[in-house]
């Protein structure tokens, strides 16, 4: 668990006071994903950097566990935290192996050892291990070097994760498909992770918890539904923007809706053959409504896991949610 | 790249071709001559000259790197403006007048010629040591700290490493025009072959001119050429994509 207690970052220039971090009190819990959101200079990153105290707290304290970081060695505990950047920042002059191995390396382990953590993180990857041993970062298209800073960070499985920014510089595809590889890791790893995002739609879709700050400022934390039905000020609700229920969808999949309404009912008229117009159960409520949208008929195939139609999911499916108080959505279809 | 290769090639071929047009030139004037008839006298101001560079080169290296290193401390960086203004004025100083300087205050000879070689090969390697480390990617260096890396691996693991390429360019570049310059040295008694070259001038002998000259280009080739070997050897692998695509 990591808390904050009153942190506060002011840089001094000139005789200028500038407040980056103002007071910040919150806690996460282990195995959490918690993204800090808001603009640009608005502290997120200087918090994530409090944390391993690559910037020094001016007020205040941060805990990991219990433990006071500023009571620990500062190296020691930079090595027990991973940490992912946005350029990656990989070594340009070592090999992906021994970019891999960095921390390791420094924490004293021995060859054997090191050899097969590198597989090991490589397999997780989703990457091939030989294939990459020898290769240097240049090599690499920019998904794979950002899932090699990833694998770095991993490396000592360390308890904590600090992620700035990491799928900031990919293109929309590949950022699509790492951050699903990178729920996926983290269901087995559970990691405690602080993540900075800029964007909403990230932080929706990774985050078990949001922080939103402005100014130094933290304006609100909670679940990503709490966020999104129930913003604390005018400043969230703009920052989340107008198409909030719109996002909120994104939280919700068709098999939500199935649970909830339509129990199968309508399985007996299904004739429908599987075209390019289907959703499978997976699929979130916000893209299963832009299939719809799509189809000239209004309707969408539902198939399940071994891609046999299941039902069919049409509009008037959208109106159990109608009507409904934001917040009571997700409790609506469970 | 198959383009520019090719251009390359092209070039690398004229050069080679007026090289020789030169050493053809020398054989007819009678260059070669005078160096087969005086073969010790040859060997000994090509030595006097191989000495001169390697002392003051050596020496150069080894006051320019650490310096390089140092001014680029966080805790000294407040004074890297002053070093790089030192170098780039002092490297717009020609050698020949560093040459007399020095010699106002260390009088004739050899020593004063090392020194002052010393000092203009000094200049450009310490620039290109300063720039080389102040090139590094600062993701780089801040994802080394972020994984607690120590200020001292950081250099060795990270800094150097990645200014090789700049740090060995400035050597090779600054032991190359060394051996130019040290022709200069007999202007104030430091011998070498610069010995000849201007015994073949004073005496319009064209011959005695050129069997110095010749030794000194074959001389700069040679090191500009040991230095590129050894430069491929010491850059990291992950690094010689850049020398290549050059």
């Amino acid at each position: 668990m990591i808390t904050f207690s009153n942190v506060s970052k002011i840089y001094e220039s000139t005789g200028k006071k500038v407040t980056a971090v103002d007071h910040v009190n919150m806690s996460v819990e282990e195995g959490e994903i918690c993204v800090f959101l808001g603009p640009s200079g608005c502290g997120k990153t200087t918090l994530l950097r409090m944390v391993n105290r690559l910037v020094q707290i001016t007020e205040g304290s941060i805990e990991i566990d219990g433990k006071d970081i500023q009571a620990l060695d500062s190296i020691e505990l930079r090595r027990s935290i991973g940490y992912v950047i946005q350029q990656n920042g990989l070594f340009p002059n070592m090999t992906i192996e021994e970019n891999i191995n960095v921390v390791p390396k420094m924490l004293g382990w021995d060859a054997g050892k090191r050899k097969n953590r590198y597989k090991e993180l490589m397999e997780m990857m989703g990457l091939n291990p030989e294939e990459f041993r020898k290769r240097f970062p240049w090599e690499l298209s920019g998904g794979q070097q950002q899932r090699i800073g990833v694998a770095r960070a991993l490396a000592a499985d360390p308890p904590v994760m600090l992620m700035d920014e990491p799928f900031g510089a990919l293109d929309p595809i590949i950022r699509d498909h790492l951050q699903n590889e990178f729920l996926r890791i983290q269901k087995d790893v559970k990691k405690t992770i602080l993540f900075v995002s800029h964007d909403i739609d990230e932080a929706i879709r990774l985050g078990d918890k949001i922080a939103i700050f402005n100014q130094g400022q933290l304006m609100q934390v909670g679940t990503p539904d709490q966020i999104l039905s129930d913003p604390k000020n005018e400043f969230v609700r703009d920052f989340i923007g107008s198409d909030r229920e719109i996002k909120r969808l994104t939280l919700l999949t068709v098999k939500d809706l199935l649970n909830k309404g339509k129990k199968g009912n309508r399985k007996s008229n299904l004739t429908a053959e599987i075209n390019e117009f289907y959703v499978t159960l997976d699929t979130d409520l916000r893209n299963a409504l832009a299939v719809l949208l799509a189809s000239p008929t209004g309707e969408a195939v539902i198939v399940d896991q071994r891609n046999q139609p299941h039902g069919i999911l049409t509009f008037t499916d959208y109106e159990l949610l109608t009507g409904v108080h934001p917040s009571k959505l997700k409790s609506i279809v469970h | 790249m198959k383009g520019r290769s090719k251009v390359e090639t092209m070039i690398r071929i004229g050069l080679y071709a007026l090289l020789i047009a030169l050493f053809v030139y020398a054989f007819q004037i009678g260059a070669f001559t005078y160096i087969a008839e005086n073969p010790s006298e040859i060997a000994y101001l090509v030595g006097q000259h191989i000495r001169m560079v390697a002392i003051s080169s050596a020496a150069a290296i080894c006051c320019a790197i650490p310096l390089g290193i140092f001014i680029t401390r966080p805790q000294f960086k407040r004074f890297e403006f002053l070093v790089i203004n030192f170098a780039n004025i002092g490297q717009t100083v020609p050698s020949i007048a560093i040459l007399a300087l020095v010699m106002t205050y260390l009088g004739l000879g050899w020593q004063t010629a090392v020194f002052a070689l010393w000092f203009s090969s000094l200049l450009p390697i310490l620039r290109n040591t300063i720039a080389g480390i102040d090139s590094v990617h600062p993701a780089i260096i801040d994802a080394g700290k972020g994984m607690g890396m120590t200020q001292k691996l950081i250099l060795w693991k990270l800094e150097l490493p990645n200014a090789s390429y700049a740090i060995l360019a400035g050597i090779r570049t600054a032991t190359v025009i060394n051996v130019g310059t040290a022709a200069l040295a007999f202007l104030i008694g430091g011998g070498g072959l610069g010995d000849l070259i201007f015994t073949g001038i004073s005496l319009y002998d064209t011959g005695i001119m050129l069997s110095g000259a010749l030794p000194v280009i074959l001389l700069a080739i040679t090191i500009d050429f040991m230095l590129g070997i050894f430069e491929k050897l010491i850059i990291p692998k992950g690094l010689q994509r850049k020398v290549e695509a050059i």
